[in-house]
């Protein structure tokens, strides 16, 4: 069973989807060290076990009963010593994709961009010309005028140009930083292909940088339990390139 | 509070029905209460799982007879997105609340634990019939919701606030149905913690004349250490319960934060904070998988020694492992909170204990498998089980380390890979746990014999089933199917779903060869061979009573211990094994020094 | 923790009957208080300390709430705690008192060292009496807490200051049913020593929790 079950993995049969993000790698490699690593230990421990169980169901009766070499001390050594060093090479090489994911601050010229998540959609700021996303305010919100942000448009300055939009465009080989705005419920920013999960924490604006480096459409999903619409909540990223993506803000300002 | 034993010892056993059957202080008896709730409360959830694979693959299936058992959620048979969720949530909740933790631990350690120390019942019998007959309401509770307005919760198994706080508006189930499910849980934690409290107690106080704490087996070391687990898990789930049903019913912000616009409403809360209820479950939720897990490991390395006919290599470092892991269970909650929006420097932190923890589940996995080389297998239902569930928590825990690394759960987290990993841990390591217990100690429960063919062809079908059901999640997950989600409609997941074919076929086949085993049950039970008292030629204490046993255990007498648990493998009057009470003078066989010729 | 040698028996058999000693402890029909031989009594024991283990976690639980949530949102408003809860700190602290004066004279009375001594429930039935009076008390404050306008829902303090009242109560209110049971033994002559040990345990254990409780109420609402 074991081993069958190995099977596609080791062909790779279902593999994530190719990865488009600069530190998607650090996470593949992570991956596929632990995959190497675990499915050596797993594909070993059922065979072993599965040696063992024939061998010692076939002993004649008056077998003498003998010890695994070395016995316990052995046993407890080598648990030790193997999966003591395991952990700590894959503790430190995934110390460190983590750190240079999470503990590097986002770039200064890094695109800021705002996402909503409520019930059960997405929505995307972009701050406009002016650089600057208006206040929030969370009695303003009505879909039915499509304030989806609860924008103040009137009396904020910074609130006029901000550009609100139901897909997400990015440029190219440019750094995003993602501010992530919690609108009801929990929800999640999960992007597979740019190895790509947070969660939006209602009351707490946490924010993700990330540089995408391939021009496609992709699916941005939410992973976190959110009601019934949950299965349905999606949006797309488009990455486009610089050229592209002036010319999607210009067509969505126009819009606004 | 004791002094019902007294009476109990005194004036012999109970005669009437009601005393003897329902409201009875026997710890055997509400041992098995315990298995049968689990055994019902798993058949259900089973039935639901069914719903739910259906569902996934067949969105338009109608289920015959679903409609009308639930109207608004599914008309006429077809199950909506929502009510998808909601089974999903009560098949979670059900399974981790009301099977592994009334079946491994609350009902075979009510059983057995008492008579393995040789004492004729717990320390406390009232307590222990009142935290069966409090779980029990808990479980009313929670299958009421079944029934009320707009159905169960949809929250999950992990309820997160504020989708579980806020309340009707958002969401079907979450009116009322998710204020059962916390009170559900609330009451469950007040039955568990009495239920713990009692078998600690019984363990420090209760043991017979020579009964060390080494000589005890190791399932009951399992059970006593679980209890010391459950004691400070159960004692935070319930203040969280209490404060989410206050957000839910009396309008405080313990978990809302301010804010919050649902369907164009703002809400009128403030300052709550989400994180603080997953810190409060999880600190709860991480404890409770090995609540789930060591009962069965324990369980397991009994009937292992048993048929492996020679002790473990070490008692005492299987004893040590369970420790350590119980320990350690304390430290690592956050690594299901990796991408929750924590500190990114609190992810390492839990990260390592949690990778950690591996080492002592290796020790355990190795001695397990290292006992078995030259040894005297004796194959059974129940040693098959035993060896089934080595191999599935093998399985399950490796994937558990591809999760403990944060930077890989950021792709894995919330998809079917989580799935596949704690199904072939807990849905069939500690399943498997629960059959090999059943198998083995059925006997003694009953004083009949259950059928081993039948037995041998449950494990065979349930074994390789269970290996289609849920070895594929893995696959799933790692090409980035999310978890959760009632359909897959879209072009991205589109294409697995001859993969989810595949497993609803599985899993269909494998709740059906669940009948053998009820069929067994129930069959064994009244028609089944007699047993002897002491059908596997055990050592433990409950083999030197009659099967079943007498209604104070040992008939009056008390046995006296001699020897460590498991002295198999030498020559003596009985056999290639010395029961523990037997006077009989031997050398001592212990771990692995002796042994060696 | 472990012993692993050859041990004596924890429990010494009396009687011969059945092994675990403490359950031959049935009263001598004689219902002579001075005869009951407790011998093991410690299943009680630990039982509570058990328990009270159990208890401490669940409000060190409900403590870190209150401080996570003190640190996440700045709404939280001081309140001025009601003046009754001091004195019903004193009458929960002489009620301490008075049960070890119980626990004095019902040694002296089941040791037989002085015939003569009085019947000890009195200081029970004081004890209780004390007890009833904390929980009115308590239950006063949050009348007047209300008469001011502070419910449950109105501030994340009054939320906490609610829950953290009321679930000692409610413990409070299980002590009370502990001394009932000790007192209906203590008439029955079958009181054993172990449970007077553990209630008591338990009973002051219920003051120091208090105590620390107060000490939250003063240092951080
Ligand atoms: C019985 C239940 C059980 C058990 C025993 C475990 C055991 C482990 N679990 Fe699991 N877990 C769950 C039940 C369980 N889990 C559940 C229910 C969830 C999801 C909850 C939800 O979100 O709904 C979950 C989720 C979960 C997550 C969060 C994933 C996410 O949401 O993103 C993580 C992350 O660290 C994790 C890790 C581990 C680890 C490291 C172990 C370790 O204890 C495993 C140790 C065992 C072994 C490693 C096998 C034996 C060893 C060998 C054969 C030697 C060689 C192997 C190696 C060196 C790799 N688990
Ligand atoms: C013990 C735990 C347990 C068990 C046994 C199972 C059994 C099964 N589970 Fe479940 N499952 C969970 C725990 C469990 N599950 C949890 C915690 C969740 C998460 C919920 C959430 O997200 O909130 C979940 C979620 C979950 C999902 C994911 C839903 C989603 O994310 O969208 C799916 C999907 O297919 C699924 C399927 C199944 C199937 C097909 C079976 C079975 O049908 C497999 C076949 C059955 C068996 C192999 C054993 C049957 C046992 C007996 C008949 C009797 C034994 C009794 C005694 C010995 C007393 N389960
Ligand atoms: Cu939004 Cu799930
Ligand atoms: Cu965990």
């Amino acid at each position: 069973m074991a081993i069958l079950s190995a099977i596609p993995i080791v062909r790779h049969t279902w593999a994530p989807p190719e990865d488009i993000s600069t530190h998607g790698h650090l996470i593949d490699e992570q991956l596929a060290d632990t995959m190497v690593e675990a499915g050596v230990a797993f594909v070993a421990a059922q065979i072993i076990l599965g040696i063992f169980i024939w061998t010692a169901s076939s002993a004649r009766p008056d077998a003498k009963i003998r010890n695994f070499p070395g016995g316990a001390k052995g046993l407890v050594a080598a648990a030790v010593l193997l999966v003591g060093t395991e952990v700590l090479a894959l503790g430190v090489f995934g110390q460190k994709a983590w750190a240079s994911i999470y503990f590097t601050p986002p770039g200064a010229n890094a695109l800021p961009l705002q996402v909503q998540a409520g019930q059960f959609a997405f929505y995307f700021r972009y701050p406009g010309p002016d650089g600057k996303f208006g206040p929030i305010h969370p009695e303003l919100v009505n879909e039915g005028n499509q304030n989806y942000f609860g924008l103040d448009q009137t009396h904020d300055q910074d609130s006029k140009d901000d550009i609100v939009a139901a897909e997400m465009a990015i440029p190219v080989n440019r750094e995003v930083h993602l501010l992530m705005h919690g609108k009801d419920v929990g929800h999640s920013f999960y992007v597979r292909e740019l190895r790509v999960q947070q969660d939006f924490v209602p009351g707490l604006d946490l924010s993700l940088h990330f540089t995408a480096t391939k021009v496609g459409r992709y699916e941005i999903v939410c992973t976190q339990l959110c009601g019934l619409g949950h299965y349905n909540m999606k949006a797309y990223l488009s990455v486009l390139s610089p050229e592209d993506y002036d010319a999607w803000l210009k067509k969505e300002q126009a819009m606004q | 509070m004791h002094d019902t034993a007294v009476h109990a010892t005194h004036h012999g056993p109970p005669t009437s029905f009601i005393r003897k059957h329902i409201f009875s202080v026997d710890h055997k008896v509400i041992g098995k209460q315990y298995y049968a709730l689990g055994l019902f409360s798993v058949l259900v959830g089973m039935v639901l799982s069914w719903i739910m694979r259906l569902h996934l693959v067949w969105p338009n299936f109608a289920i015959p007879g679903l409609g009308l058992l639930s109207p608004a959620g599914a008309p006429g048979g077809v199950v909506t997105p929502e009510y998808y969720l909601q089974l999903m949530t009560m098949h979670g909740t059900l399974m981790v609340f009301f099977v592994l933790t009334n079946v491994p631990f609350a009902g075979f350690g009510n059983y057995f634990l008492p008579i393995q120390i040789g004492a004729d019942d717990m320390a406390f019998p009232r307590f222990n019939m009142m935290s069966f007959w409090v779980t029990f309401v808990g479980a009313c509770f929670l299958f009421a919701a079944f029934f009320v307005g707009d159905g169960p919760p949809l929250a999950g198994w992990t309820a997160y606030a504020p989708l579980s706080t806020l309340g009707k508006i958002t969401g079907p189930g979450e009116d009322v149905g998710q204020t059962l499910w916390a009170i559900s849980i609330g009451i469950f934690c007040i039955g568990q913690l009495l239920g713990s409290l009692n078998f600690i107690a019984t363990t420090l106080d209760l043991r017979t004349k020579g009964m060390t704490f080494m000589r005890m087996p190791l399932c009951t070391w399992a059970w006593f250490i679980t209890s010391c687990i459950g004691l400070l898990a159960f004692a935070v789930l319930l203040p969280a319960c209490i404060l989410m049903i206050l957000d839910r019913v009396a309008g405080t912000s313990f978990f809302i934060p301010g804010g919050l616009v649902v369907n164009d409403q703002l809400q009128p809360h403030s300052g709550g904070s989400p994180l603080l209820w997953q810190h409060l479950f999880w600190f709860f939720g991480h404890p409770e998988v090995y609540i789930a897990i060591l009962p069965a490991a324990g369980i397991v390395s009994h009937i292992l020694v048993n048929s492996y006919r020679r002790p473990l290599l070490s008692h005492k470092v299987v004893i040590y492992s369970m420790m350590a892991i119980g320990f350690l269970s304390y430290m690592v909650w956050g690594h299901h909170m990796f991408v929750s929006g924590m500190n990114p420097v609190s992810a390492l932190a839990f990260s390592f204990p949690t990778l950690v923890i591996t080492i002592p589940a290796t020790i355990l996995t190795l001695i397990w498998v290292g006992s078995l080389y030259g040894s005297k297998l004796r194959i059974n239902s129940a040693s098959l089980f035993a060896l089934g569930f080595v191999s599935m928590f093998v399985a399950g825990g490796v994937s558990g380390f591809f999760l403990a690394q944060p930077s890989i759960d950021i792709y894995l987290h919330a998809t079917y890979f989580v799935v596949g990993h704690f199904h072939m841990v807990m849905g069939v390591a500690a399943i498997f746990g629960m059959f090999a217990g059943t198998y083995f100690w059925f006997p003694k429960m009953t004083g009949r014999m259950m059928n081993e063919t039948l037995g041998k062809a449950h494990f065979w079908f349930t074994f390789v089933g269970a290996y289609c059901i849920f070895m594929p999640f893995h696959y799933l997950g790692l090409a980035g199917n999310v978890r959760r989600y009632s359909t897959f409609v879209d072009d991205f997941m589109g294409p697995l779903m001859p993969v989810h074919k595949f497993i609803s076929i599985a899993a269909l086949c494998t709740g059906a060869v669940q009948l053998i085993f009820l069929y067994n049950l129930l069959h064994s039970r009244f028609w089944g061979k007699p047993a002897s008292a002491n059908p596997w030629e055990g050592t433990s204490l409950e083999w030197s009573t009659s099967s079943p046993p007498p209604w104070d255990n040992f008939g009056g007498k008390h046995p006296v211990v001699y020897h460590d648990p498991y002295q198999y493998g030498i020559e003596s009057s009985t056999g290639d094994y010395v029961m523990q009470d037997s006077p009989e003078q031997i050398q001592t066989v212990r771990d692995d020094k002796k042994l060696t010729p | 923790m472990a012993t692993t040698t050859h041990e004596p028996p924890r429990v010494e058999r009396i009687g011969g009957s059945s092994g675990s000693g403490w359950r031959n402890l049935v009263p001598p029909a004689t219902r002579n208080l001075r005869s009951v031989q407790d011998r093991s009594g410690e299943p009680a024991k630990t039982g509570v300390w058990v328990g009270l283990a159990a208890i401490t976690m669940s409000f060190a639980a409900f403590t870190s709430a209150m401080v996570v949530r003190q640190g996440t949102a700045p709404d939280w408003r001081h309140l001025a705690l009601p003046h009754i809860l001091y004195l019903n700190t004193a009458i929960l602290l002489a009620s301490s008192v008075t049960l070890e004066l119980s626990r004095r004279h019902i040694a002296t009375y089941m040791g037989g060292l002085r015939l003569s001594a009085q019947y000890p429930a009195r200081w029970l039935y004081i004890t209780l009496f004390l007890g009833v009076l904390f929980v009115a008390g308590q239950y006063a404050a949050w009348l007047q807490l209300r008469s001011q306008g502070w419910y449950v829902a109105t501030n994340p303090s009054s939320s906490f200051f609610y829950v953290f009242t009321w679930i000692h109560a409610m413990h409070v209110l299980g002590g009370l049913g502990g001394l009932v049971a000790v007192i209906s033994k203590l008439r029955r002559g079958v009181l054993r020593r172990s449970t007077l040990d553990a209630t008591s345990h338990y009973w002051h254990f219920m003051d120091a929790l208090w105590l620390y409780l107060l000490f939250l109420l003063i240092t951080k609402f």
